[in-house]
């Protein structure tokens, strides 16, 4: 008998869950339903009527929303065929997806987040009725502090941008109380750090000054001198910037910044390399954010649920949003929890609602229970290896190259450049990203616009295994040798994803933008 | 000293150590503390973080966990009745079953072939809650209606060239903080004022504050402490005689039996998704959404990431993509775009469509109906306890109202502790934020509750105030 021979490391033979769904809409089928409401009882029927009639007749609804009607099992496997056709981290190697730190997600710590000691919690209860959960909250928050060195940590903020919006707004609020509010107008960033570090303190209408790289790739020291003055409220930047390459001067950025009176933001979206290597406080921020749905593994969600935990040192405590959590020793002598609600004038006053996503929280603290410094420290040995093993490797192939830090180090990941390739073979970075999904993969270029021609970004984190590391960069290879010798399937792809390429002029028109199937069905005149 | 790992962690692979050997040989180094080479020694840590020693064990981290977690008493066990932004609302399975897809949980940033799943099913939402609340367009979630009324807020703003934002004064005074915060400096929120009797916003002071710097009139309905606001067609068009938009805030779970706002002027509508098949999660599962025309001097404000469909090279096969992408701070522009866009709440979009699939127009009217009927019983019932009256103000309700319980001699916070000593979470206690209100309390019946769960708070009531 002989032996079936599977030899590639490159899946030439997957194909991505493909069902021709229709949109929910096209399900329709009149009178069936998908569940049932909980009824009222005759009782209360026989006290109030049919209650419809204590809203004024002008505000009772008169045309139904054009819901679909649909059965339960219908809907059940109209969405399970979506997930399908989803690539999560569960199901792909996942070191694509640029600086998003996208690693496994314990579904233990999923599975306690789901439980109704959590689920079904208002957060309006008495105190005594949620130790549990101000516990998790209270210790996740020390936990950070002995991360970052930092004194206290909100979890308001729902991501890492609103972690930024809420430095952003802690420095304004900061030089309001001290009237230099209108003086201190600018923010200054890097071009490699996360678009939000522009972009969240524009909304509090900071002026943005970005500082560019140097010829070696590091923040130009030059140039931040030169834009450090008076009218500086602070710096808000990420180190490793997006480029994988770390700052080793960051102690002379933010002592310079100090020096004038401003204030420091440290961006930790990119900590994961960094846990129990270094700290915040002692390269001199004075706040900081930490993605908890990123370094701290709790899972994406599509883009959310999740947070952007956000600490200050000491002085700037009374400006977070609260409330916060305190250990408090109880009557009997054992610790408790509990909210100090006082409001003081300084604080920003709230970001989001309530206290922050307490299962992203929960989710959070399992994680750093399941590692201990020992595993933290783990955690960022492997995934900088990780990650410089999968850069020499990639390095090694004549197409790829990135600019900067010549033969030293990258951290946790690392922005490419295809311009070799795409001058040789008319294949652009954009091409390869639709042609990996052919092989079940993802692929990022860049945050816009484009500083390092044709790029791409890969952090693989502590999670994949050499073998998977092998996988993507055989994949790579094969990608780039078919743009060599049969460019045109990579210029058609995807081939075997989920669908085929999109016409996107749409997108940018008016005319055919549909947002929603109302708008499709009223712009292609089907209704 | 040198710190140490912690090698063969079932979530780390490579943290076996001959494979590191291995992987650090290809790379030229001979350990890991070789890596970290940029980082000067004046920032590395020299010793372990303080931090509690691991429960490597799955087994072990679960029993801890859930000895943390079993100190907590949750509204399965005991009978709530709080809301305020935060609802208890039966979750259909089917939800859960959605969201626990590793799939969805687990995916982030993908494009639309990879992602393709992901783009629908958010394509979908948006889609059915365009239907919901009468709007052709609708965004992918932000994070919760403050942020979602805070984003409005500048919309407004950037759409009419103005600076203030008129805002009812009864509103939630953290979802006031939250906007407030996030709009400033850019723009003022100015509370208008309510008729004392009925809660109603006041005509003749919006009419005094409306003038020629007013962005835009935002309302809610139904309002937070749970009347509707009957005049919202009349607040709409004084908001566009003076060059102003009309923005409501909604509850969605109100849709099937209230006019959606659309129907009384709105230009914007906002509001959170925690109502449609997400669980309160300790104020965790809030989401907020926005919606309006297709017009695009409203579409090109959104900061937001929209989804439209579009056609794919293949006749016949529905493909997806991010409409009028360079509007966002992700495209070309960044900050010169609108705000700023990250992750925010998609999962609980996600969960929303699929509950607004599953309930669809007859269900989200059964919805509504059986709210309006419980929540209009347990005001009788309780108006019934000599000393209270409810609900404090005089205007049609839903969900939520407000109970008086000034003719007591006690305060909520007594009244409060009383009844959790039965076993209840009574209503959130206003005297605080509301001190013109007294010993009031907001109280949120919904489909939840059966008769007997009234019954049973009448009941405590009663004996709480010495009545049986």
């Amino acid at each position: 008998m002989k032996a079936i021979q599977r030899n590639s490391k490159v899946r030439t033979g997957f194909h991505q869950a493909k069902w021709d769904e229709p949109i929910i809409f096209e399900l329709t089928q009149k009178g069936e339903r998908g569940i049932q409401v909980a009824g009222t009882e005759p009782g209360i029927r026989d006290r109030v009527g049919d209650g419809i009639d204590s809203i004024p007749e002008q505000l009772r609804r008169k045309i139904p929303p054009a819901l679909p009607e649909i059965s339960q099992p219908r809907v059940l496997r109209h969405y399970m065929r979506l997930s399908q056709q989803t690539l999560g981290a569960d199901v792909n190697i996942e070191i694509g997806q640029g600086t998003c730190t996208v690693k496994y997600s314990p579904k233990i710590n999923e599975m306690l987040a789901r439980l109704p000691q959590i689920t079904e919690l208002h957060p309006l209860q008495p105190e005594e009725t949620v130790q549990g959960i101000m516990e998790i909250f209270y210790k996740t928050d020390c936990f950070l502090r002995e991360i970052s060195g930092l004194d206290r940590f909100s979890f308001q903020p729902g991501g890492g941008s609103q972690g930024i919006l809420t430095i952003a707004s802690v420095f304004r609020r900061y030089f309001e109380v001290k009237g230099e509010a209108e003086q201190r107008n600018e923010i200054i960033t890097t071009i490699y750090s996360h678009p939000s570090d522009a972009a969240a303190p524009a909304v509090k209408d900071f002026k943005i000054i970005y500082i560019g790289p140097d010829s070696d790739g590091y923040p130009d020291f030059e140039a931040f001198k030169a834009a450090v003055n008076e009218r500086t409220a602070g710096f808000i930047v990420a180190n490793p910037e997006d480029t994988g390459v770390y700052n080793p001067k960051i102690k002379d950025f933010t002592d310079l910044i100090h020096a004038s009176g401003g204030l420091c933001g440290y961006d930790q979206a990119n900590a994961n390399g960094l846990l129990g290597v270094t700290r915040a406080k002692e390269a001199g921020f004075d706040m900081c954010f930490f993605n908890l749905h990123k370094t701290f593994s709790t899972p994406h969600g599509c883009g959310g649920p999740a947070c952007g935990a956000t600490g200050a040192i000491k002085r700037l405590e009374p400006f977070l949003p609260g409330p916060h959590i305190n250990a408090i020793e109880g009557n009997d002598g054992k610790q408790r929890f509990a909210f100090d609600r006082t409001f003081d004038d300084r604080s920003i006053g709230k970001v989001r609602s309530w206290y922050g996503v307490a299962p992203v929280v929960l989710k959070a603290y399992a994680w750093i229970m399941s590692l201990g410094a020992e595993g933290l420290y783990e955690t960022a040995k492997v995934a900088v290896l990780n990650n410089n093993y999968l850069f020499r490797k990639l390095m090694e192939i004549p197409c790829v190259d990135a600019p900067y830090i010549r033969g030293k180090q990258r951290v946790e990941q690392a922005r490419y450049t295809l311009e070799k390739l795409t001058k040789e073979t008319g294949i652009t970075s954009g091409d390869i990203q639709r042609r990996i999904m052919d092989f079940g993969l993802h692929y990022w270029t860049s945050h816009h616009p484009y500083h390092v021609p044709e790029p791409f970004t890969l952090e693989p984190t502590e999670t994949p295994s050499k073998e998977d590391l092998d996988e993507y960069i055989a994949t790579l290879k094969h990608i780039f040798e078919e743009a060599y010798n049969n460019p045109d399937i990579i210029k058609t792809a995807p081939h075997r994803s989920s669908s085929h390429q999109v016409d996107s002029s749409w997108s940018d028109d008016p005319e055919r933008w549909a947002i929603t199937w109302r708008c499709y069905l009223k712009k292609t005149r089907q209704v | 000293m040198t710190i140490n790992g912690l090698k063969n962690h079932p979530y780390i692979p490579n943290s076996v150590p001959e494979v590191q050997a291995r992987m650090l040989k290809e790379i030229g180094l001979s350990s890991l503390e070789q890596l970290h080479e940029l980082i000067p020694e004046s920032l590395k840590m020299t010793q372990s973080l303080m931090l509690p020693k691991p429960l490597v064990s799955e087994y072990e981290l679960k029993r801890h966990v859930t000895r943390i977690l079993d100190q907590n008493t949750h509204c399965e066990k005991y009978l709530n009745f709080l809301g305020a932004g935060c609802w208890q609302h039966y979750v259909p399975a089917v939800c859960d079953e959605i969201n626990s897809r590793g799939e969805f949980l687990t995916a982030y940033g993908g494009e639309m072939y990879n992602d393709f799943g992901r783009f629908q099913a958010l394509f979908e939402y948006q889609s059915m809650v365009a239907e919901l609340v009468d709007m052709d367009v609708v965004n992918v979630p932000t994070m919760d209606w403050f942020q979602a009324a805070a984003t409005s807020v500048l919309m407004a703003g950037r759409i009419t060239n103005r600076e203030t934002v008129l805002v009812p004064d009864l509103m939630d005074p953290d979802k006031f903080r939250a906007m407030a915060n996030y709009c400033s400096p850019k723009m003022t929120l100015l509370p208008v004022g309510h008729d004392p009797v009925t809660g109603q916003i006041d005509m003749n002071d919006l009419k005094t504050k409306l003038n020629t710097g007013v962005a835009a009139v935002y309302f809610e309905n139904p309002s937070f402490l749970g009347f509707i606001q009957i005049h919202g067609n009349e607040i709409s068009e004084m908001a566009h005689k003076a060059g102003a938009l009309s923005m409501v805030g909604v509850d969605p779970s109100s849709l099937g039996v209230l006019e959606p706002p659309s129907r009384y002027g709105a230009d914007i509508v906002c509001g959170d998704l925690q109502p449609l098949g997400i669980h309160m999660n300790y104020g965790g599962g809030q989401a907020g959404f926005i919606a309006t025309r297709d017009e695009q001097r409203f579409v090109m404000e959104y900061p937001s990431r929209l989804f439209g469909i579009v056609p794919t090279v293949k006749e016949g096969e529905y493909g997806f993509d991010d409409v009028a992408y360079d509007r966002t701070s992700f495209g070309n522009h960044r900050e010169h775009g609108k705000e700023y866009v990250g992750t925010q709440a998609a999962l609980w979009g996600i969960t929303a469509g699929v509950y607004l699939a599953i309930m669809g127009p007859e269900g989200m009217a059964d919805l509504g109906r059986t709210i309006l009927q419980k929540s209009t019983y347990a005001k009788a019932l309780l108006n019934d306890i000599p000393g209270v009256v409810a609900s404090r103000f005089k205007s049609p309700g839903f969900k939520e109202f407000v109970v008086d319980f000034n003719g007591t001699g006690k305060t909520v916070e007594e009244i409060n502790k009383a009844l959790l000593g039965e076993g209840i979470f009574g209503g959130k206690d206003l005297s605080a934020e509301f001190s013109e209100l007294g010993q009031s309390a907001l109280y949120c019946v919904t489909e939840i509750h059966t008769q007997a769960d009234i019954d049973r708070l009448i009941a405590a009531l009663s004996r709480i105030m010495g009545h049986a």
